[in-house]
Protein backbone atom coordinates (compact mmCIF):
# COMPACT_ATOMS: atom_id res chain seq x y z
CA UNK A 1 0.00 0.00 0.00
CA UNK A 2 1.08 3.50 -0.75
CA UNK A 3 1.53 5.77 2.25
CA UNK A 4 -0.88 8.67 2.71
CA UNK A 5 0.03 12.23 3.41
CA UNK A 6 -1.04 13.57 6.79
CA UNK A 7 -0.80 17.16 7.89
CA UNK A 8 0.93 17.60 11.21
CA UNK A 9 -1.60 20.06 12.59
CA UNK A 10 -4.97 19.75 10.96
CA UNK A 11 -6.06 22.97 9.33
CA UNK A 12 -9.72 23.94 9.77
CA UNK A 13 -11.77 22.65 6.87
CA UNK A 14 -12.25 25.53 4.48
CA UNK A 15 -13.13 25.23 0.86
CA UNK A 16 -10.64 26.62 -1.62
CA UNK A 17 -11.04 25.61 -5.27
CA UNK A 18 -7.32 25.79 -5.82
CA UNK A 19 -6.37 23.49 -3.00
CA UNK A 20 -6.42 23.33 0.72
CA UNK A 21 -5.18 26.52 2.28
CA UNK A 22 -2.18 26.05 4.47
CA UNK A 23 -1.68 28.44 7.37
CA UNK A 24 1.80 29.92 7.83
CA UNK A 25 4.29 27.90 9.72
CA UNK A 26 2.67 24.53 9.06
CA UNK A 27 4.96 21.58 8.70
CA UNK A 28 4.12 18.38 6.91
CA UNK A 29 5.58 14.99 7.59
CA UNK A 30 6.33 13.09 4.42
CA UNK A 31 4.64 9.71 4.77
CA UNK A 32 7.44 7.98 2.92
CA UNK A 33 10.72 9.44 4.16
CA UNK A 34 9.29 10.79 7.46
CA UNK A 35 11.08 14.08 6.92
CA UNK A 36 9.37 17.24 8.11
CA UNK A 37 8.81 19.49 5.11
CA UNK A 38 7.87 23.15 5.30
CA UNK A 39 4.41 23.35 3.77
CA UNK A 40 5.19 26.32 1.51
CA UNK A 41 8.18 24.52 0.07
CA UNK A 42 6.00 21.43 -0.42
CA UNK A 43 3.36 23.43 -2.29
CA UNK A 44 5.91 25.26 -4.42
CA UNK A 45 7.18 21.82 -5.37
CA UNK A 46 3.68 20.79 -6.61
CA UNK A 47 3.04 18.63 -3.54
CA UNK A 48 6.09 16.49 -4.18
CA UNK A 49 8.42 15.79 -1.26
CA UNK A 50 11.68 17.63 -2.04
CA UNK A 51 13.65 15.00 -0.09
CA UNK A 52 12.37 11.68 -1.45
CA UNK A 53 10.27 12.62 -4.50
CA UNK A 54 7.04 11.25 -2.97
CA UNK A 55 4.12 12.48 -5.11
CA UNK A 56 1.15 13.38 -2.90
CA UNK A 57 -2.33 13.32 -4.42
CA UNK A 58 -3.62 16.54 -5.96
CA UNK A 59 -7.19 17.74 -6.17
CA UNK A 60 -8.57 18.28 -9.68
CA UNK A 61 -8.22 22.07 -9.29
CA UNK A 62 -4.65 21.80 -8.01
CA UNK A 63 -3.90 19.55 -10.96
CA UNK A 64 -5.37 22.00 -13.45
CA UNK A 65 -3.45 24.87 -11.84
CA UNK A 66 -0.24 22.83 -12.14
CA UNK A 67 -0.75 22.04 -15.83
CA UNK A 68 -2.78 24.75 -17.59
CA UNK A 69 -1.37 28.15 -18.53
CA UNK A 70 -2.60 30.67 -15.92
CA UNK A 71 -6.12 31.86 -16.69
CA UNK A 72 -6.49 29.58 -19.71
CA UNK A 73 -8.86 27.01 -18.19
CA UNK A 74 -12.52 27.29 -19.18
CA UNK A 75 -14.71 24.68 -17.57
CA UNK A 76 -17.21 22.61 -19.56
CA UNK A 77 -20.45 20.94 -18.49
CA UNK A 78 -20.24 21.91 -14.81
CA UNK A 79 -24.04 21.82 -14.66
CA UNK A 80 -24.19 18.01 -15.00
CA UNK A 81 -24.96 16.40 -11.66
CA UNK A 82 -25.78 12.87 -10.54
CA UNK A 83 -29.31 11.49 -10.66
CA UNK A 84 -30.48 8.47 -8.68
CA UNK A 85 -31.69 5.96 -11.29
CA UNK A 86 -31.87 3.03 -8.87
CA UNK A 87 -33.32 4.82 -5.85
CA UNK A 88 -30.22 3.58 -4.09
CA UNK A 89 -29.63 3.60 -0.37
CA UNK A 90 -26.97 1.93 1.75
CA UNK A 91 -26.59 2.06 5.52
CA UNK A 92 -29.74 4.19 5.71
CA UNK A 93 -28.13 6.86 3.59
CA UNK A 94 -29.87 7.61 0.28
CA UNK A 95 -27.52 8.18 -2.66
CA UNK A 96 -28.55 11.84 -3.19
CA UNK A 97 -27.51 12.55 0.41
CA UNK A 98 -24.17 10.85 -0.21
CA UNK A 99 -23.68 13.10 -3.25
CA UNK A 100 -24.43 16.24 -1.22
CA UNK A 101 -21.88 15.19 1.35
CA UNK A 102 -19.28 14.51 -1.36
CA UNK A 103 -19.95 17.92 -2.88
CA UNK A 104 -19.52 19.63 0.47
CA UNK A 105 -16.31 17.78 1.21
CA UNK A 106 -14.65 18.14 -2.18
CA UNK A 107 -16.03 21.44 -3.37
CA UNK A 108 -16.76 19.75 -6.69
CA UNK A 109 -20.11 18.80 -8.20
CA UNK A 110 -18.85 15.53 -9.61
CA UNK A 111 -15.82 13.28 -9.81
CA UNK A 112 -14.59 14.59 -13.17
CA UNK A 113 -13.73 18.17 -14.11
CA UNK A 114 -13.46 18.94 -17.83
CA UNK A 115 -12.67 21.99 -19.89
CA UNK A 116 -10.49 23.75 -22.42
CA UNK A 117 -7.02 25.07 -21.62
CA UNK A 118 -3.63 25.70 -23.11
CA UNK A 119 -0.43 24.04 -21.95
CA UNK A 120 2.58 26.23 -22.83
CA UNK A 121 0.44 27.66 -25.59
CA UNK A 122 -0.75 24.29 -26.95
CA UNK A 123 -4.56 24.08 -27.00
CA UNK A 124 -5.93 21.00 -25.25
CA UNK A 125 -9.06 19.67 -23.65
CA UNK A 126 -8.59 18.47 -20.07
CA UNK A 127 -10.49 15.75 -18.23
CA UNK A 128 -9.33 15.56 -14.63
CA UNK A 129 -10.59 13.10 -12.04
CA UNK A 130 -11.27 14.31 -8.50
CA UNK A 131 -10.40 11.51 -6.11
CA UNK A 132 -11.90 13.48 -3.22
CA UNK A 133 -15.37 13.03 -4.75
CA UNK A 134 -16.47 9.49 -3.83
CA UNK A 135 -13.06 8.12 -4.80
CA UNK A 136 -13.40 9.44 -8.37
CA UNK A 137 -15.83 6.59 -8.99
CA UNK A 138 -17.22 6.56 -12.54
CA UNK A 139 -20.96 7.04 -12.77
CA UNK A 140 -23.15 8.54 -15.49
CA UNK A 141 -21.94 12.12 -15.01
CA UNK A 142 -18.26 11.12 -15.09
CA UNK A 143 -18.85 9.13 -18.28
CA UNK A 144 -20.96 11.80 -19.93
CA UNK A 145 -18.56 14.63 -19.10
CA UNK A 146 -15.64 12.60 -20.40
CA UNK A 147 -17.52 11.75 -23.61
CA UNK A 148 -18.54 15.35 -24.21
CA UNK A 149 -14.98 16.55 -23.58
CA UNK A 150 -13.58 14.06 -26.12
CA UNK A 151 -16.18 15.01 -28.73
CA UNK A 152 -15.77 18.72 -28.14
CA UNK A 153 -11.98 18.40 -28.33
CA UNK A 154 -12.38 16.63 -31.68
CA UNK A 155 -14.72 19.37 -32.96
CA UNK A 156 -12.37 22.14 -31.75
CA UNK A 157 -9.20 20.48 -33.04
CA UNK A 158 -7.72 20.05 -29.56
CA UNK A 159 -5.79 17.14 -28.16
CA UNK A 160 -7.36 15.47 -25.12
CA UNK A 161 -5.33 15.07 -21.95
CA UNK A 162 -7.02 12.96 -19.29
CA UNK A 163 -5.75 12.65 -15.72
CA UNK A 164 -7.17 9.28 -14.79
CA UNK A 165 -7.64 8.33 -11.18
CA UNK A 166 -10.44 6.22 -9.77
CA UNK A 167 -11.44 3.70 -7.19
CA UNK A 168 -13.66 2.00 -9.79
CA UNK A 169 -17.28 2.13 -10.86
CA UNK A 170 -19.87 4.08 -8.83
CA UNK A 171 -21.79 1.27 -7.08
CA UNK A 172 -24.75 3.56 -6.36
CA UNK A 173 -25.66 3.84 -10.05
CA UNK A 174 -25.31 0.10 -10.62
CA UNK A 175 -25.22 -1.12 -14.18
CA UNK A 176 -25.43 2.45 -15.53
CA UNK A 177 -21.95 3.01 -14.11
CA UNK A 178 -20.67 -0.16 -15.77
CA UNK A 179 -21.93 0.99 -19.16
CA UNK A 180 -19.97 4.23 -18.94
CA UNK A 181 -16.94 2.15 -19.96
CA UNK A 182 -18.07 1.57 -23.57
CA UNK A 183 -19.42 5.13 -23.67
CA UNK A 184 -15.98 6.62 -23.01
CA UNK A 185 -14.40 4.27 -25.55
CA UNK A 186 -16.93 5.26 -28.23
CA UNK A 187 -16.32 8.96 -27.53
CA UNK A 188 -12.58 8.55 -28.09
CA UNK A 189 -13.38 7.44 -31.67
CA UNK A 190 -14.20 11.09 -32.44
CA UNK A 191 -10.59 12.04 -31.63
CA UNK A 192 -9.26 9.09 -33.60
CA UNK A 193 -11.13 10.05 -36.75
CA UNK A 194 -9.96 13.68 -36.38
CA UNK A 195 -6.42 12.32 -35.88
CA UNK A 196 -6.04 14.25 -32.67
CA UNK A 197 -3.91 12.89 -29.84
CA UNK A 198 -5.43 11.42 -26.71
CA UNK A 199 -2.95 11.25 -23.86
CA UNK A 200 -3.80 9.58 -20.56
CA UNK A 201 -1.85 10.37 -17.42
CA UNK A 202 -2.47 7.71 -14.79
CA UNK A 203 -2.23 9.20 -11.32
CA UNK A 204 -2.53 7.61 -7.92
CA UNK A 205 -4.74 5.60 -7.50
CA UNK A 206 -6.19 4.34 -10.78
CA UNK A 207 -8.31 1.15 -10.66
CA UNK A 208 -11.33 -0.69 -11.99
CA UNK A 209 -13.56 0.49 -14.81
CA UNK A 210 -11.54 3.61 -15.53
CA UNK A 211 -8.31 1.67 -16.02
CA UNK A 212 -10.25 -0.91 -18.08
CA UNK A 213 -11.77 1.69 -20.42
CA UNK A 214 -10.62 5.06 -21.77
CA UNK A 215 -7.43 5.30 -19.68
CA UNK A 216 -5.70 2.37 -21.37
CA UNK A 217 -6.76 2.92 -24.99
CA UNK A 218 -4.98 6.29 -25.16
CA UNK A 219 -2.39 6.98 -27.87
CA UNK A 220 0.15 7.60 -25.14
CA UNK A 221 -0.10 6.41 -21.56
CA UNK A 222 1.98 8.27 -18.99
CA UNK A 223 2.06 7.83 -15.24
CA UNK A 224 3.36 9.70 -12.21
CA UNK A 225 6.14 8.10 -10.16
CA UNK A 226 4.86 5.72 -7.50
CA UNK A 227 1.23 5.83 -8.70
CA UNK A 228 -0.72 2.65 -7.97
CA UNK A 229 -2.50 1.39 -11.08
CA UNK A 230 -4.41 -1.77 -11.88
CA UNK A 231 -7.71 -3.51 -12.53
CA UNK A 232 -8.39 -5.30 -9.25
CA UNK A 233 -7.34 -3.58 -6.04
CA UNK A 234 -4.51 -5.09 -3.95
CA UNK A 235 -6.88 -6.03 -1.13
CA UNK A 236 -9.15 -7.97 -3.48
CA UNK A 237 -6.19 -9.78 -5.04
CA UNK A 238 -4.83 -10.77 -1.62
CA UNK A 239 -8.24 -12.01 -0.50
CA UNK A 240 -8.85 -14.06 -3.64
CA UNK A 241 -5.39 -15.50 -4.17
CA UNK A 242 -4.28 -15.64 -0.51
CA UNK A 243 -0.88 -14.61 -1.78
CA UNK A 244 1.27 -11.85 -0.35
CA UNK A 245 1.81 -9.27 -3.06
CA UNK A 246 5.41 -8.45 -3.97
CA UNK A 247 6.57 -4.97 -3.06
CA UNK A 248 6.15 -2.48 -5.86
CA UNK A 249 3.32 -4.57 -7.38
CA UNK A 250 0.96 -2.39 -9.48
CA UNK A 251 3.20 0.67 -9.17
CA UNK A 252 3.87 2.84 -12.21
CA UNK A 253 7.42 1.48 -12.23
CA UNK A 254 6.10 -2.11 -12.27
CA UNK A 255 3.80 -1.30 -15.20
CA UNK A 256 6.58 0.37 -17.15
CA UNK A 257 8.70 -2.75 -16.69
CA UNK A 258 5.80 -4.96 -17.85
CA UNK A 259 5.27 -2.94 -21.00
CA UNK A 260 1.94 -1.36 -20.08
CA UNK A 261 2.78 2.35 -20.15
CA UNK A 262 4.91 4.59 -22.35
CA UNK A 263 6.74 6.57 -19.70
CA UNK A 264 6.84 7.73 -16.10
CA UNK A 265 6.93 11.51 -15.88
CA UNK A 266 7.71 13.32 -12.62
CA UNK A 267 5.15 16.00 -11.81
CA UNK A 268 7.61 18.86 -12.29
CA UNK A 269 8.08 17.84 -15.92
CA UNK A 270 4.49 17.04 -16.84
CA UNK A 271 3.63 20.41 -18.43
CA UNK A 272 6.71 20.37 -20.62
CA UNK A 273 6.28 16.75 -21.59
CA UNK A 274 2.56 17.00 -22.36
CA UNK A 275 3.09 20.07 -24.55
CA UNK A 276 6.02 18.33 -26.25
CA UNK A 277 4.10 15.11 -26.97
CA UNK A 278 1.08 16.95 -28.37
CA UNK A 279 3.35 19.05 -30.59
CA UNK A 280 5.25 16.00 -31.81
CA UNK A 281 2.11 14.00 -32.57
CA UNK A 282 0.38 16.84 -34.39
CA UNK A 283 3.45 18.34 -36.04
CA UNK A 284 2.16 21.36 -34.10
CA UNK A 285 -0.33 21.89 -36.89
CA UNK A 286 -2.97 24.52 -36.28
CA UNK A 287 -6.55 23.20 -36.14
CA UNK A 288 -7.30 24.63 -39.59
CA UNK A 289 -4.03 23.58 -41.22
CA UNK A 290 -4.24 20.83 -43.80
CA UNK A 291 -1.74 17.95 -43.62
CA UNK A 292 0.14 19.43 -46.60
CA UNK A 293 0.97 22.69 -44.87
CA UNK A 294 1.79 21.20 -41.55
CA UNK A 295 5.52 20.79 -42.14
CA UNK A 296 5.78 24.50 -42.83
CA UNK A 297 4.19 25.68 -39.62
CA UNK A 298 6.72 26.57 -36.96
CA UNK A 299 6.27 26.07 -33.27
CA UNK B 1 -46.27 -19.02 -7.58
CA UNK B 2 -44.39 -15.85 -6.69
CA UNK B 3 -41.56 -14.54 -8.87
CA UNK B 4 -38.05 -15.35 -7.55
CA UNK B 5 -36.29 -12.59 -5.62
CA UNK B 6 -33.15 -10.96 -7.07
CA UNK B 7 -30.99 -13.11 -4.79
CA UNK B 8 -32.80 -16.29 -5.88
CA UNK B 9 -32.13 -15.30 -9.48
CA UNK B 10 -28.44 -14.88 -8.63
CA UNK B 11 -28.47 -18.49 -7.42
CA UNK B 12 -30.25 -19.62 -10.59
CA UNK B 13 -27.82 -17.66 -12.80
CA UNK B 14 -24.92 -19.43 -11.07
CA UNK B 15 -26.44 -22.92 -11.07
CA UNK B 16 -23.87 -25.53 -12.10
CA UNK B 17 -26.34 -27.46 -14.26
CA UNK B 18 -27.31 -24.39 -16.25
CA UNK B 19 -26.29 -24.71 -19.92
CA UNK B 20 -22.96 -22.99 -20.59
CA UNK B 21 -21.45 -21.55 -23.76
CA UNK B 22 -20.20 -24.82 -25.28
CA UNK B 23 -23.66 -26.38 -24.76
CA UNK B 24 -25.14 -23.60 -26.89
CA UNK B 25 -22.35 -23.91 -29.45
CA UNK B 26 -22.81 -27.64 -29.93
CA UNK B 27 -26.62 -27.42 -30.10
CA UNK B 28 -27.06 -24.29 -32.19
CA UNK B 29 -24.16 -24.51 -34.64
CA UNK B 30 -23.79 -27.07 -37.37
CA UNK B 31 -20.40 -28.81 -37.16
CA UNK B 32 -18.76 -26.13 -35.01
CA UNK B 33 -14.99 -25.98 -34.76
CA UNK B 34 -13.37 -24.57 -31.67
CA UNK B 35 -10.52 -22.10 -32.21
CA UNK B 36 -7.79 -21.72 -29.62
CA UNK B 37 -5.19 -19.32 -28.37
CA UNK B 38 -4.22 -15.66 -28.38
CA UNK B 39 -1.12 -16.18 -30.59
CA UNK B 40 0.96 -14.52 -27.90
CA UNK B 41 0.92 -16.23 -24.53
CA UNK B 42 -1.45 -19.18 -24.11
CA UNK B 43 -4.94 -20.55 -24.59
CA UNK B 44 -7.34 -19.34 -21.91
CA UNK B 45 -9.91 -22.07 -21.15
CA UNK B 46 -12.26 -19.48 -19.56
CA UNK B 47 -13.00 -17.97 -22.98
CA UNK B 48 -14.06 -20.20 -25.85
CA UNK B 49 -14.22 -19.34 -29.53
CA UNK B 50 -15.81 -21.30 -32.34
CA UNK B 51 -16.68 -21.03 -35.99
CA UNK B 52 -19.54 -22.83 -37.68
CA UNK B 53 -22.88 -22.46 -39.41
CA UNK B 54 -25.85 -20.99 -37.62
CA UNK B 55 -28.66 -22.10 -39.91
CA UNK B 56 -27.04 -21.63 -43.29
CA UNK B 57 -24.88 -18.72 -42.23
CA UNK B 58 -21.22 -18.99 -41.14
CA UNK B 59 -20.72 -17.16 -37.82
CA UNK B 60 -18.13 -16.89 -35.08
CA UNK B 61 -19.06 -17.46 -31.47
CA UNK B 62 -17.27 -16.16 -28.39
CA UNK B 63 -18.19 -16.85 -24.82
CA UNK B 64 -17.14 -17.23 -21.23
CA UNK B 65 -16.95 -20.89 -20.28
CA UNK B 66 -17.82 -22.14 -16.81
CA UNK B 67 -17.63 -25.77 -15.77
CA UNK B 68 -20.49 -28.13 -14.89
CA UNK B 69 -18.70 -29.39 -11.77
CA UNK B 70 -15.87 -28.38 -9.47
CA UNK B 71 -13.12 -30.16 -11.40
CA UNK B 72 -14.19 -28.55 -14.65
CA UNK B 73 -14.61 -25.22 -12.95
CA UNK B 74 -11.08 -25.29 -11.58
CA UNK B 75 -9.79 -26.08 -15.09
CA UNK B 76 -11.87 -23.21 -16.50
CA UNK B 77 -10.94 -20.82 -13.68
CA UNK B 78 -14.70 -20.57 -12.92
CA UNK B 79 -15.18 -18.76 -16.20
CA UNK B 80 -12.94 -15.85 -15.14
CA UNK B 81 -10.84 -14.80 -18.12
CA UNK B 82 -7.22 -13.72 -17.88
CA UNK B 83 -5.77 -11.15 -20.28
CA UNK B 84 -4.99 -13.88 -22.80
CA UNK B 85 -8.71 -14.74 -22.87
CA UNK B 86 -9.61 -11.22 -23.93
CA UNK B 87 -6.73 -11.20 -26.41
CA UNK B 88 -8.04 -14.43 -27.89
CA UNK B 89 -11.45 -12.75 -28.24
CA UNK B 90 -9.80 -9.75 -29.94
CA UNK B 91 -8.07 -12.05 -32.42
CA UNK B 92 -11.32 -13.84 -33.24
CA UNK B 93 -13.17 -10.53 -33.65
CA UNK B 94 -10.52 -9.42 -36.13
CA UNK B 95 -11.03 -12.66 -38.00
CA UNK B 96 -14.79 -12.00 -38.10
CA UNK B 97 -14.17 -8.49 -39.40
CA UNK B 98 -11.81 -9.69 -42.10
CA UNK B 99 -14.18 -12.34 -43.44
CA UNK B 100 -17.40 -10.42 -42.73
CA UNK B 101 -18.82 -13.02 -40.34
CA UNK B 102 -21.53 -12.12 -37.82
CA UNK B 103 -20.53 -12.51 -34.17
CA UNK B 104 -22.56 -14.18 -31.43
CA UNK B 105 -21.32 -13.87 -27.85
CA UNK B 106 -22.42 -15.71 -24.70
CA UNK B 107 -21.84 -13.87 -21.44
CA UNK B 108 -21.41 -15.95 -18.29
CA UNK B 109 -18.69 -14.95 -15.84
CA UNK B 110 -18.51 -13.83 -12.22
CA UNK B 111 -15.71 -11.39 -13.13
CA UNK B 112 -12.42 -11.01 -14.92
CA UNK B 113 -9.69 -12.95 -13.10
CA UNK B 114 -8.42 -10.80 -10.21
CA UNK B 115 -5.05 -12.53 -9.87
CA UNK B 116 -1.47 -11.38 -9.63
CA UNK B 117 -0.46 -12.70 -13.04
CA UNK B 118 -3.49 -11.16 -14.73
CA UNK B 119 -2.45 -7.78 -13.37
CA UNK B 120 1.13 -8.33 -14.55
CA UNK B 121 -0.08 -9.08 -18.07
CA UNK B 122 -2.38 -6.05 -18.17
CA UNK B 123 -5.91 -7.20 -17.34
CA UNK B 124 -7.30 -3.65 -17.62
CA UNK B 125 -5.51 -3.13 -20.95
CA UNK B 126 -6.89 -6.38 -22.35
CA UNK B 127 -10.48 -5.60 -21.29
CA UNK B 128 -10.36 -2.03 -22.67
CA UNK B 129 -8.94 -3.28 -25.93
CA UNK B 130 -11.53 -6.07 -26.20
CA UNK B 131 -14.33 -3.54 -25.59
CA UNK B 132 -12.87 -1.28 -28.26
CA UNK B 133 -12.52 -4.11 -30.77
CA UNK B 134 -16.06 -5.40 -30.22
CA UNK B 135 -17.41 -1.84 -30.56
CA UNK B 136 -15.41 -1.33 -33.76
CA UNK B 137 -16.15 -4.43 -35.85
CA UNK B 138 -18.28 -3.74 -38.93
CA UNK B 139 -20.26 -6.98 -38.73
CA UNK B 140 -23.52 -7.73 -36.90
CA UNK B 141 -22.96 -8.63 -33.24
CA UNK B 142 -25.42 -10.17 -30.79
CA UNK B 143 -24.72 -10.90 -27.14
CA UNK B 144 -26.74 -13.19 -24.89
CA UNK B 145 -26.32 -13.10 -21.12
CA UNK B 146 -26.95 -16.77 -20.29
CA UNK B 147 -25.95 -16.70 -16.62
CA UNK B 148 -23.79 -14.30 -14.66
CA UNK B 149 -22.89 -10.94 -16.17
CA UNK B 150 -20.21 -9.92 -13.70
CA UNK B 151 -18.76 -6.44 -14.14
CA UNK B 152 -16.16 -5.35 -16.72
CA UNK B 153 -15.07 -8.93 -17.29
CA UNK B 154 -18.55 -9.71 -18.66
CA UNK B 155 -19.01 -6.38 -20.38
CA UNK B 156 -15.97 -6.95 -22.60
CA UNK B 157 -17.99 -9.55 -24.57
CA UNK B 158 -21.37 -7.82 -24.22
CA UNK B 159 -21.19 -4.50 -26.08
CA UNK B 160 -23.04 -5.78 -29.17
CA UNK B 161 -25.65 -4.43 -31.59
CA UNK B 162 -28.22 -6.40 -29.64
CA UNK B 163 -28.02 -7.58 -26.05
CA UNK B 164 -30.40 -10.33 -24.97
CA UNK B 165 -30.79 -11.77 -21.49
CA UNK B 166 -32.25 -15.00 -20.22
CA UNK B 167 -34.93 -14.38 -17.63
CA UNK B 168 -32.80 -15.66 -14.75
CA UNK B 169 -29.55 -14.09 -15.92
CA UNK B 170 -28.08 -11.09 -14.12
CA UNK B 171 -25.82 -8.20 -15.10
CA UNK B 172 -24.12 -6.24 -12.35
CA UNK B 173 -21.40 -3.67 -11.83
CA UNK B 174 -20.00 -5.88 -9.04
CA UNK B 175 -21.11 -9.16 -7.48
CA UNK B 176 -23.73 -8.72 -4.76
CA UNK B 177 -21.16 -10.07 -2.28
CA UNK B 178 -18.57 -7.48 -3.31
CA UNK B 179 -21.15 -4.72 -3.31
CA UNK B 180 -22.28 -5.66 0.19
CA UNK B 181 -18.67 -5.78 1.36
CA UNK B 182 -17.98 -2.33 -0.07
CA UNK B 183 -21.17 -0.56 0.94
CA UNK B 184 -22.16 -2.34 4.16
CA UNK B 185 -18.75 -3.78 5.01
CA UNK B 186 -20.55 -7.10 5.35
CA UNK B 187 -20.58 -9.65 2.49
CA UNK B 188 -23.39 -11.53 4.28
CA UNK B 189 -25.77 -8.79 3.22
CA UNK B 190 -25.46 -9.88 -0.43
CA UNK B 191 -29.19 -10.72 -0.77
CA UNK B 192 -30.02 -7.14 0.16
CA UNK B 193 -27.36 -5.81 -2.22
CA UNK B 194 -28.73 -7.97 -5.05
CA UNK B 195 -32.12 -6.29 -4.59
CA UNK B 196 -30.73 -2.76 -4.24
CA UNK B 197 -28.44 -2.99 -7.27
CA UNK B 198 -31.20 -3.82 -9.81
CA UNK B 199 -29.38 -6.58 -11.63
CA UNK B 200 -32.13 -8.82 -12.99
CA UNK B 201 -32.92 -9.26 -16.67
CA UNK B 202 -36.32 -7.61 -16.14
CA UNK B 203 -34.64 -4.51 -14.73
CA UNK B 204 -31.98 -4.29 -17.45
CA UNK B 205 -34.74 -4.62 -20.01
CA UNK B 206 -36.67 -1.83 -18.29
CA UNK B 207 -33.52 0.36 -18.32
CA UNK B 208 -33.24 -0.20 -22.08
CA UNK B 209 -29.80 -1.82 -21.73
CA UNK B 210 -31.08 -5.29 -22.65
CA UNK B 211 -33.16 -5.46 -25.85
CA UNK B 212 -35.03 -8.60 -25.01
CA UNK B 213 -35.70 -10.88 -22.11
CA UNK B 214 -35.83 -14.53 -23.15
CA UNK B 215 -38.34 -16.30 -20.86
CA UNK B 216 -37.41 -19.31 -18.80
CA UNK B 217 -40.81 -20.94 -18.10
CA UNK B 218 -38.76 -23.58 -16.28
CA UNK B 219 -35.33 -22.48 -14.90
CA UNK B 220 -32.61 -23.28 -17.44
CA UNK B 221 -30.92 -25.95 -15.28
CA UNK B 222 -34.15 -27.99 -15.37
CA UNK B 223 -34.74 -27.58 -19.09
CA UNK B 224 -31.47 -27.13 -20.96
CA UNK B 225 -32.83 -28.24 -24.32
CA UNK B 226 -35.83 -25.92 -24.17
CA UNK B 227 -33.70 -22.98 -23.04
CA UNK B 228 -31.16 -23.48 -25.81
CA UNK B 229 -33.99 -23.73 -28.35
CA UNK B 230 -35.57 -20.47 -27.17
CA UNK B 231 -32.17 -18.71 -27.24
CA UNK B 232 -31.61 -20.04 -30.77
CA UNK B 233 -34.98 -18.70 -31.93
CA UNK B 234 -34.30 -15.25 -30.45
CA UNK B 235 -30.82 -15.19 -32.03
CA UNK B 236 -32.24 -16.10 -35.40
CA UNK B 237 -34.82 -13.33 -35.26
CA UNK B 238 -32.33 -10.63 -34.21
CA UNK B 239 -29.70 -11.81 -36.65
CA UNK B 240 -32.24 -11.60 -39.51
CA UNK B 241 -33.01 -8.01 -38.60
CA UNK B 242 -29.35 -7.07 -38.31
CA UNK B 243 -28.43 -8.78 -41.58
CA UNK B 244 -31.16 -6.84 -43.38
CA UNK B 245 -29.85 -3.61 -41.88
CA UNK B 246 -26.27 -4.58 -42.75
CA UNK B 247 -27.17 -5.27 -46.37
CA UNK B 248 -29.47 -2.29 -46.83
CA UNK B 249 -27.56 0.42 -44.96
CA UNK B 250 -24.02 -0.94 -44.97
CA UNK B 251 -21.47 -1.93 -42.32
CA UNK B 252 -20.59 1.68 -41.44
CA UNK B 253 -24.21 2.46 -40.60
CA UNK B 254 -24.45 -0.64 -38.44
CA UNK B 255 -21.45 0.53 -36.47
CA UNK B 256 -22.75 4.09 -36.18
CA UNK B 257 -25.97 2.78 -34.65
CA UNK B 258 -23.98 0.64 -32.22
CA UNK B 259 -21.85 3.60 -31.19
CA UNK B 260 -24.93 5.80 -30.75
CA UNK B 261 -26.49 3.14 -28.57
CA UNK B 262 -23.57 2.92 -26.14
CA UNK B 263 -22.90 6.66 -26.27
CA UNK B 264 -26.44 7.29 -25.01
CA UNK B 265 -26.46 5.18 -21.83
CA UNK B 266 -26.56 7.12 -18.59
CA UNK B 267 -28.89 9.08 -16.31
CA UNK B 268 -28.06 12.50 -14.88
CA UNK B 269 -29.66 15.83 -14.14
CA UNK B 270 -28.66 19.42 -14.78
CA UNK B 271 -28.39 22.26 -12.36
CA UNK B 272 -28.90 25.70 -13.77
CA UNK B 273 -26.84 27.89 -11.45
CA UNK B 274 -23.08 28.20 -11.88
CA UNK B 275 -20.95 26.60 -9.21
CA UNK B 276 -19.95 28.99 -6.48
CA UNK B 277 -16.22 28.98 -6.11
CA UNK B 278 -14.36 29.84 -2.94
Amino acid sequence: MRPRLRRRNAAPEKHDPFGTQVPDGLWLKCPRCRELVYSREFERNLSVCPRCNYHARLSARQRIASIADPGSFVEWDAELVAADPLGFRALDEPYPQKIQEARRRSGEREALVTGAATILGVPVALAVAEFGFLGASMGSVFGEKFARAAERAAADGRALVAFASSGGARMHEGVFSLFQMPKTIVAVEALASARLPFIAVLVDPCYGGVTASFATIADLILAEPGAMIGFAGPRVIEQVTRQKLPSGFQSAEFLLEHGMIDAIVPRQHLRDELARFVRLLTGYRRPSASPVTRRESTP
Amino acid sequence: MTAPSAWERVQLARHLARPHTLDYVSELLEAPRELHGDRAFRDDPAVVAAIGRFGSLPVVVLGHQKGANTTENVARNFGMPKPEGYRKAIRILQLAEKFALPVITFIDTPAADPGLESEERGQAWAIASCLQTLLRVRVPTIGVVIGEGGSGGALALAVCDRLLMLENAIFAVASPEACAAILWRDAARAPEAAETMRITAAELHRFGIADELIPEPVPAHLDAAGTIRRVGAALERHLDELLRLWEESGPERLRELRWARYRAIGVWSEEAERPTLG
